[in-house]
């Protein structure tokens, strides 16, 4: 099953590698990555798949959501299907 | 890879404009449970609907999580009580105290179907179900209840007519403690439709399947921000606007719906794409009206407004979805939109214009409050001119009226959460009392004539 990984916020350093890290702990593995930065407000889309991961996608996205608090990002874990089912016709 | 553009505008939608879905409503047949007696028909509702939606708040919860977007409620939807309980209808109330108690059960807010369909006739005992109404909903804390007393089909059955009349007062009345509450839990209506998700009108119609998941999304403020970003648009961009963004709403609510109906072992039913506001500011259906370039809502323009939101709506929703029902268009509830409410206050808004509209949009007058004395003919006149709206165009109508004991205009009601507040507005004093003691049945309109 594959997510999308979306990390918005004010830029400083280090968020990539956080996130990253925190993915691979969990097993998680990153697909593709994208990051744009529009003047200070830092944008990260990551397309990641949880077949391999031990953990529940909604868990993994309480999870996210906590650590964003923790480093003042607002961080979003969704199914991939979302996206497909709003922006393709 | 996904468009980064579009992947912000979803997380924007929901983080900042209140999309949701606002409702996963389960629909149950209650067909198989009818038995000898009112008592063991009781106990196998309760139990049918306790197992059948056993998981509906834990799975709604994990798909509100796996896909990032909020689902407000979940509701329960039943076969219309009165044909359940035909046989023993003075003990009606036993089965809708069996549906309140496995609502309570279940943890779901509302569950709709102490229902009747008398918009041909009136069977005794559907009478006698209808005239246990006001006792029920006022014991009652979840349990919704609808009458259908007119269809394009068959006319208006004004006898029904005439007695909702009562039976909202009645309801009033004996619910007078919390300003007539009882009666934000009675919806009547004229072609009622039979996969409704949305409260109070919910039931589950006897053609439905077995066990159905039908979807209400929702969204007014992401219409309203859509058509924020092009202020300079002329009507036919803007309406594109519309229908561009209501085909992503729609898309989001046909997803959850497929999922949940995998998960709960039912049947994907509808996707109903009502535009539903909520009291919250920024959620509402007047602001998109106003955005639209009115200074009130309810001043002229509102309705031809109205009508091109309601049909871009249903556009954008027939696009992306191919099982569309329900009511699918905007709502236009008073106490449950900022927007109306504030309109309503400063007297920019009565209840004449507010059935004109009614006349373009997916549902009718709801939500209203009418002072306490009103007389129970003079609301029966008011759902009979709904009633002739949809019947004569071919559309749903609906009233939920409340008259508010000892409440006069310039008093409001409050009702907490999503039923809001709503100021008491003023009704024509002139009688209609000779009409609607009549009686009869009002001939269907000669269009109706389509074999």
């Amino acid at each position: 099953m594959r997510a999308v990984v979306t990390v918005v916020g004010k830029d400083k350093t280090g968020i990539i590698a956080k996130i990253s890290s925190f993915l691979a702990e969990r097993g998680v593995n990153i697909v593709d990555i994208s990051q744009t930065i529009l003047e200070e407000f830092f944008a990260m889309i990551m397309l990641v798949d949880i077949t391999n991961s031990n953990i529940q996608l909604s868990v993994l996205s309480e999870e996210c959501s906590e650590l964003g608090k923790e480093i003042g990002m607002s961080v979003h874990v969704q199914h991939e299907e979302i996206f497909n089912a709003m922006h393709s016709v | 890879m996904f468009n980064t553009g579009e992947v912000l505008e979803t997380i924007n939608m929901i983080e900042r404009e209140h999309l949701d879905i606002r409702t996963v409503t389960m629909g149950i047949s209650l067909l198989t449970c009818m038995s000898g007696s009112a008592e063991k028909t009781a106990k196998a509702v309760y139990d049918t609907v306790c197992k059948k939606a056993e998981n509906i708040v834990k799975v709604t919860s994990e798909l509100s999580r796996e896909f990032g977007i909020p689902i407000v409620n979940k509701r329960v939807s039943v076969t219309p009580v009165s044909i359940i309980c035909a046989p023993f209808a003075d003990k009606a109330f036993l089965i809708g105290k069996a549906l309140d108690d496995a609502a309570k059960n279940l943890g779901i807010d509302f569950l709709g179907g102490y229902s009747a369909l008398v918009h041909k006739g009136m069977a005794d005992y559907e009478k006698e179900f209808i005239l246990t109404i006001p006792q029920v909903l006022a014991e009652t804390d979840r349990l919704c209840s609808s009458v259908n007393v007119g269809s394009s089909k068959s006319g208006i059955n004004m006898d029904a007519v005439s007695l909702m009349g009562k039976i909202i007062k009645q309801t009033a009345q004996k619910t007078a403690d919390r300003d007539g509450f009882g009666c934000a839990k009675l919806v009547v209506f004229c072609n009622a439709v039979e996969d409704n998700p949305f409260m109070a009108g919910a039931f589950h119609g006897i053609g439905e399947s077995g066990t159905v998941i039908n979807v209400g999304v929702s969204g007014p403020g992401v219409v309203q921000h859509a058509i924020e970003s092009v202020p300079d648009a002329n009507l036919t961009d803007l309406a594109e606007r519309i229908k561009r963004t209501a085909f992503k709403i729609t898309r989001a609510g046909q997803l959850i719906a497929r999922e949940a109906a995998k998960r709960l072992d039912a049947e994907f039913g509808i996707v109903d794409l009502s535009l539903a506001p909520t009291p919250a500011r920024g959620d509402s259906v007047a602001q998109i009206l106003e955005e639209m370039g009115l200074e009130s809502v309810g001043t002229h323009g509102t309705t031809a407004c109205l009508a091109i939101l309601n049909d871009a709506v249903k556009k954008g929703g027939v696009m992306a979805s191919s099982r569309v029902g329900g009511l699918s268009g905007a709502f236009i509830p008073v106490s449950e939109d900022i927007g109306m409410i504030e309109a309503a206050e400063r007297g920019g808004l009565c209840i004449d214009k507010l059935e004109a509209m009614t006349a373009v949009c997916s549902v009718g007058l709801d939500m209203i409050a009418v002072a306490g004395d009103t007389p129970a003919s003079t609301i029966s006149a008011i759902i009979a001119d709904e009633a002739a709206i949809g019947m004569i165009n071919n559309k749903t109508t609906a009233v939920r009226i409340i008259p508010a004991p000892n409440k006069k205009v310039g008093d409001s009601v409050n009702f907490g959460g999503l039923l809001g507040r709503a100021p008491i507005m003023p009704v024509h004093g002139e009688s209609a009392e000779k009409f609607i003691s009549r009686g009869g049945l009002i001939p269907a309109p000669i269009h109706s004539n389509k074999n």
